[in-house]
């Protein structure tokens, strides 16, 4: 029971996806294209956003940290 | 209520009075209380003697960012399958031209085409169905598949039956087959046959045509009209007779092509103010008055506004009472076009003017069409016996049109008579007051649902807002699957981010038709995230009753 409801709400998610991109519209083979466009680029965005954000926010902590306590640090 | 037939001989009786005299009984008795007509200020308060609720409530903004995006994802689609058609990837099943022409001027822009050919072919199955029986309440549609997406069809032979209805505009019901009904109808047709063969002018103006015409101006309550064999052709071949070269045009901005038609045949100077706008149309009346012709600065033989009582893609009703004060302060001439509105609104389905609790004096040419509340075909040009008679030797229709045919002039005259109760019935006032009933019934679920519907509260025109390219399609499939039928426009007829869904409410739905009709709506709505409306009315309907005006500019 509880699986078909979660299977409903995906399809209804996927098919929320088809109309508002209207990509509902298209013929198959087009929306085999498209599906696999976005899909890459959300991955690259993904991947992107794994290997760079850490590293940035980092990178953001200690600068304004610097900027913030920098004062109390004494250079020994 | 009076009682519906005292109403009816009311009218009749008071006939051969003037028209003063006719518009005070009628006032009297129709509202119970007398209400003096209110002659000055242009202000909302003092003109309108009921609430006049309009909603164009605009949707969040995400939708048409949205609604863009699906647009802009249909257009590069589109110029990817033209570059395949046109370096051969694709097979190409448009008309093009022959290999021997090619070098010279191209017949055939395909640029112009482009949205019809990549974004309306892919959708083209919602429109254009053909239906196998009359078009009631139900109707029986006939199956068609595609095989090549839209580009061509064929029918499977099985026929769809009992269609719920909610696209024509059989506002009345009198699109029935009803043998007791129709027998007058049927007299006529084995006495005339169907066919005129001629124009008014020549041979082809029949009794029949008088006595309607007769009918006619007393179901208006003006001294004469004139019947017309198309709708269509009333507006567009009799604004050119009245208006020419040296004229002044002010047209709505919403106005249907058969107003714009007329106006550009008649080679006058056109100018559109902003859709039921009072402002802007005493800002250009002032304007042209203050100016004149553009070059020579003469003033302007006439002006004329042109307006419509219902506009059919919005659901408005005209402000008439505050255009008509304009049209007396200004001297300017008003063209109503009540084709949708006729039988439709008003307490005894005499149009928006009655609606209003005018009189049809003030307006100067009242145009109508039979197709929509009569269920006939043919127009009517209405006003004073002046401009029919003139309209009679000097309009093209009259001249070069064949006039209507007798059978159907013969249903005119029977749902006329039905409607103003000359038939010793009330079922005529019966239709209209259940069609107020339908109408007041939907729009309320409707809004209490959660839909964004634009227009009046009175009007049985319905459009309920669907945005997205992509819903339009679904949305039309899902409800003929859920066997219901209905009428979804996208652009060019509506703005590019409004597409909608147009209902049209009609007096033979019965309650239990609606609520079918609700239902599946309810669902669809949930299914396809169609409910955008800020504004839905809980269930303290008595918090909701003041007037709102969201006017969208």
């Amino acid at each position: 029971m509880d699986i078909k409801r979660v299977k409903d709400y995906i399809y209804w998610l996927y098919f929320q996806y088809l109309l508002i991109t209207c990509s509902y519209v298209l013929e198959p083979w087009e929306q085999s294209m498209f599906h696999t466009i976005i899909v890459t680029v959300f991955a690259m965005v993904v991947y992107t956003a794994y290997v760079f954000v850490p590293i940035h926010v980092r990178l953001a902590f200690e600068f304004f940290s610097q900027i913030f306590g920098g004062q109390n640090e004494s250079t020994v | 209520m009076a009682n519906p037939s005292a109403v009816c001989n009311g009218h009749l009786h008071h006939h051969h009075q003037k028209q003063n005299n006719l518009l005070k009984s009628g006032i009297h008795k129709k509202n119970g209380i007398t209400k003096g007509m209110k002659k000055n200020g242009v202000s909302n308060g003092t003109v309108y003697k009921k609430k006049f609720v309009e909603h164009f409530e605009q949707a969040p903004m995400y939708v048409a960012v949205l609604t863009f995006l699906g647009f802009g994802v249909g257009t590069i689609f589109g110029y990817l399958r033209d570059f395949m058609r046109a370096w051969g990837l694709e097979k190409r099943n448009l008309a093009a031209e022959r290999e021997e022409q090619k070098d010279f001027v191209p017949l055939y822009q395909d640029f112009e085409n482009f949205y019809t050919r990549n974004l309306y072919m892919r959708i083209r199955d919602n429109w254009n169905r053909p239906i196998c029986s009359v078009p009631g309440p139900q109707f029986d549609l006939m199956e068609r598949v595609t095989d090549d997406y839209n580009w061509t069809f064929r029918f499977t032979g099985r026929i769809i039956k009992n269609v719920i209805n909610m696209g024509s505009y059989n506002y009345l019901g009198f699109a029935e087959t009803d043998v007791n009904a129709l027998k007058t109808v049927t007299i006529e047709l084995q006495k005339y046959g169907t066919g005129i063969c001629s124009t008014r002018q020549e041979m082809g103006t029949l009794d029949k045509h008088v006595e309607l015409e007769k009918l006619v101006a007393t179901f208006l309550g003006v001294e004469d009209a004139m019947v017309f064999g198309m709708g269509f052709a009333t507006n567009s071949m009799n604004i050119p007779a009245l208006v020419g070269k040296g004229c002044l045009i002010l047209s709505d901005e919403l106005n249907h092509t058969s107003l714009v038609l007329g106006a550009r045949l008649s080679g006058a100077t056109i100018r559109i103010f902003k859709h039921n706008n009072i402002q802007s149309l005493e800002n250009l009346l002032r304007d042209a008055i203050v100016y004149g012709q553009p070059r020579s600065r003469r003033a302007w033989r006439k002006i004329i506004i042109l307006v419509e009582g219902i506009y059919s893609m919005e659901g408005s009703i005209v402000r008439l009472p505050e255009i008509v004060s304009l049209k007396k302060k200004y001297k300017a001439y008003l063209y109503l076009d009540e084709a949708h509105s006729i039988g439709a609104v008003g307490a005894t389905g005499r149009g928006v003017v009655e609606y209003f609790g005018m009189s049809p004096d003030d307006v100067d040419v009242l145009m109508g069409t039979f197709t929509k509340s009569f269920g006939a075909a043919g127009g009517y040009i209405a006003g004073k016996k002046d401009l029919v008679d003139f309209l009679r030797t000097h309009s093209h229709s009259a001249v070069y049109a064949t006039s209507m045919c007798p059978p159907v002039a013969e249903q005119i005259i029977r749902a006329m008579k039905c409607l103003m109760g000359l038939d010793g019935t009330t079922q005529g006032l019966q239709r209209v007051q259940q069609l107020g009933k339908n109408t007041r019934y939907f729009r309320r679920r409707l809004h209490e649902m959660g839909f964004i519907i634009y227009g009046n509260d009175d009007s049985p025109v319905v459009p309920l807002l669907l945005y997205m390219p992509g819903k339009i399609g679904a949305f039309a499939r899902r409800m003929l699957e859920k066997n219901i039928g209905v009428v979804v426009v996208g652009f060019p007829a509506t703005p590019i981010t409004e597409s909608r869904a147009r209902f049209c409410v009609s007096a033979a739905h019965t309650r239990e038709m609606l609520d079918t009709v609700l239902n599946a709506l309810d669902e669809l709505g949930d299914f396809l995230h169609l409910k955008y409306s800020r504004y839905s009315k809980s269930s303290h309907p008595e918090l909701y009753e003041e007037t709102r005006l969201e006017l969208e500019d």
